[in-house]
């Protein structure tokens, strides 16, 4: 049999796996929007973790970092420290949100900035803005999945054709299930993700070099610059580093999808223990540097780094195992692709669309909008995915330059009294402003930080001005009665 | 609005300054640790540092809200 029909046939069958799983966990249940979304608030320890980490392990861990540190290599170490702080920061902040989200019955980001800020403009906007920036992320995905079966079926599948079946899948599988399937599915991602990262990050180094400390060895003495600081691009130095882990760290949570999965947690110290042991679940990033850095001596010389990781498993292991580690790629992008497509289309749906054109829709109304929506914006994601050549961290670090945004909302909303509605929304629309201006003029980076960074600054500074200049307001989150007007 | 207590908030700080702010310190390729460039070595010891870090915050944090300190 050739090689590319035993890959695909493997790949097809784990993805079928992973579809069947997700469809049946969802069918014995009656799907409302407070099921289909939050799961009735009900995950304990494990299923938030599982959801939790369902979302980080993206085709962007799998196939962009080992592809940039494959063509950039120092910079890409932003990934290890971000997702680490990340959780540091969720630590403190998922917790409070949640306890919002109990007691006013959340869903949404969006409802978090109706209910602190009590305005629908608001809560529109913040809406709006996250699924713009979902269909980025959305996209990276399905670059992904595009990438793995044109390498896997040997060039033999066209990357746009391959990209139009995995979602139609993908689309199908939130349509009928919702959240619950989502965490399900992870299960058996999660499972092969490990067998993949490590049979790469270590069997790779050892098959070519004889180990990992012999590969960095040769690779210290052919190419030692390539692996610190700014590596082997001219702008990426220490100054990028930080202002992108910080813009990264931040922007974490401030994801629409991750927002909303705080709501499915039992309770908050869940969370709390939860952001406790996330970190260790970041100890496989390490084995696909190793894979990007062995292949910078093996397979010198691609285009494409993206491709870097899957072209080199194609030639060091045989056909069925490039199989698994496909498939295990594609429930990566399937997994987190249909997590942001079901809160984008939540978004829309109920944060957008009916304040905005339609406030006395029914419930049940929403949520068949919504399902209309799945189709509307995965295929917009499609549509971008076959028309750009961005790379794979390229078009996250876009899409958190937007997404970042949110944070001084957030973090005002929850820790200072005298925010006002009208700061944070100066505050978001400067900073989407100034990140799309300086993102698409090619001024990325902008005198050595990050763009989205640079944003985030004038974010802040216009949401704190704005504050203090307009008159005090009632804290959505505390009772009426307790509030006295101050006397400024 | 409750602010976390104020050593919690250390612990936290710790792994900021640990991977991201002291980059220019080591971010460097040599001396290699366990065969590892040590940058690498650097970041991936930090895994589980933090979690180590964020477990005593959850211990200070869990002791403060049974004295009824934050809430």
């Amino acid at each position: 049999m050739k090689p590319s029909i035993v890959a695909m046939t493997v790949i097809f069958g784990i993805v079928l796996l992973g579809a069947i799983t997700g469809i049946y966990s969802g069918m014995r249940r009656q799907m409302n929007l407070e099921q289909w979304t939050v799961a009735g608030r009900g995950f304990g320890l494990v299923f938030v973790w599982l959801l939790m980490a369902g979302e980080i392990y993206t085709t962007f861990a799998f196939l962009g970092a080992s592809g940039w540190a494959y063509s950039r290599g120092g910079p890409t170490l932003y990934v290890i420290a971000y997702v680490t702080l990340a959780y540091v920061i969720s630590f403190f902040i998922l917790p409070e949100i949640w306890e919002a989200g109990r007691k006013f019955a959340l869903h949404t980001e969006s409802d978090f900035f109706q209910q602190r800020y009590s305005s629908r403009h608001l809560a529109s906007l913040v809406a709006i803005v996250g699924v713009m920036f979902i269909v980025p992320y959305l996209q990276l995905q399905l670059t992904g999945l595009g990438i793995i079966v044109e390498v896997a079926s040997f060039q033999a599948i066209s990357r746009p054709l391959a990209m139009l079946i995995a979602f139609v899948i993908v689309a199908g599988f939130v349509f009928a299930s919702g959240i619950r399937a989502v965490a399900w599915v992870s299960v058996l991602k999660d499972a092969l993700m490990l067998i993949a990262a490590f049979s790469i990050g270590i069997g790779i180094p050892y098959r070519y070099f004889g180990g990992i400390r012999p590969m960095f060895k040769a690779l210290t003495q052919a190419k030692a610059a390539h692996l610190t600081m700014p590596g082997s691009t001219s702008n990426l130095g220490h100054a990028w580093y930080i202002s992108t882990v910080l813009l990264t760290a931040f922007g974490f949570y401030m994801w629409p999808h991750a927002f909303g999965s705080v709501f499915t947690a039992k309770s908050g110290d869940t969370l709390r223990r939860n952001a406790v042991i996330m970190p260790l679940y970041t100890i496989t990033l390490p084995l696909l540097f190793f894979a990007g850095y062995t292949a910078i001596l093996v397979i010198p010389g691609l285009k494409n780094g993206d491709l870097a990781l899957l072209t080199l498993v194609r030639q060091t292991f045989p056909p069925w195992f490039l199989g698994v580690v496909g498939g295990a790629g594609a429930l990566t992008a399937m997994v987190p692709a249909a997590i942001l497509i079901l809160s984008a289309a939540t978004l829309f749906a109920k944060n957008f669309f009916r304040p905005v054109f339609n406030p006395s829709m029914k419930d049940d109304d929403v949520t068949k909008l919504a399902k209309v929506m799945v189709v509307v914006i995965t295929g917009i994601a499609l549509y971008f995915a076959i028309y750009s050549s961005t790379t794979l961290v390229g078009l996250l670090l876009l899409a958190y330059a937007g997404i970042a945004q949110f944070f001084p909302g957030v973090i005002f909303g929850l820790y200072w009294k005298r925010v006002t509605t009208a700061g944070v929304f100066a505050g978001i629309l400067a900073g989407v402003g100034v990140a799309m201006i300086l993102v698409f003029s090619k001024h990325d980076p902008f005198i050595g930080l990050n763009a989205g960074f640079v944003a985030l600054c004038v974010n802040v500074a216009v949401t704190v001005v704005t504050s203090v200049v307009t008159p005090a307001q009632q804290n959505g989150f505390e009772e009426r009665a307790d509030w006295v007007a101050p006397s400024t | 609005m409750k602010i976390p207590p104020t050593r919690a908030l250390l612990f936290a700080f710790v792994p900021f300054v640990a991977v991201c702010f002291s980059v220019p310190l080591w971010d460097r390729v040599h001396p290699l640790v366990l065969g590892l460039p040590f940058n690498l070595f650097w970041l991936i010891c930090w895994i589980p540092l933090t979690s180590v870090c964020l477990w005593a915050a959850y211990r200070l944090q869990s002791r403060s809200r049974d004295k009824g300190v934050t809430e």
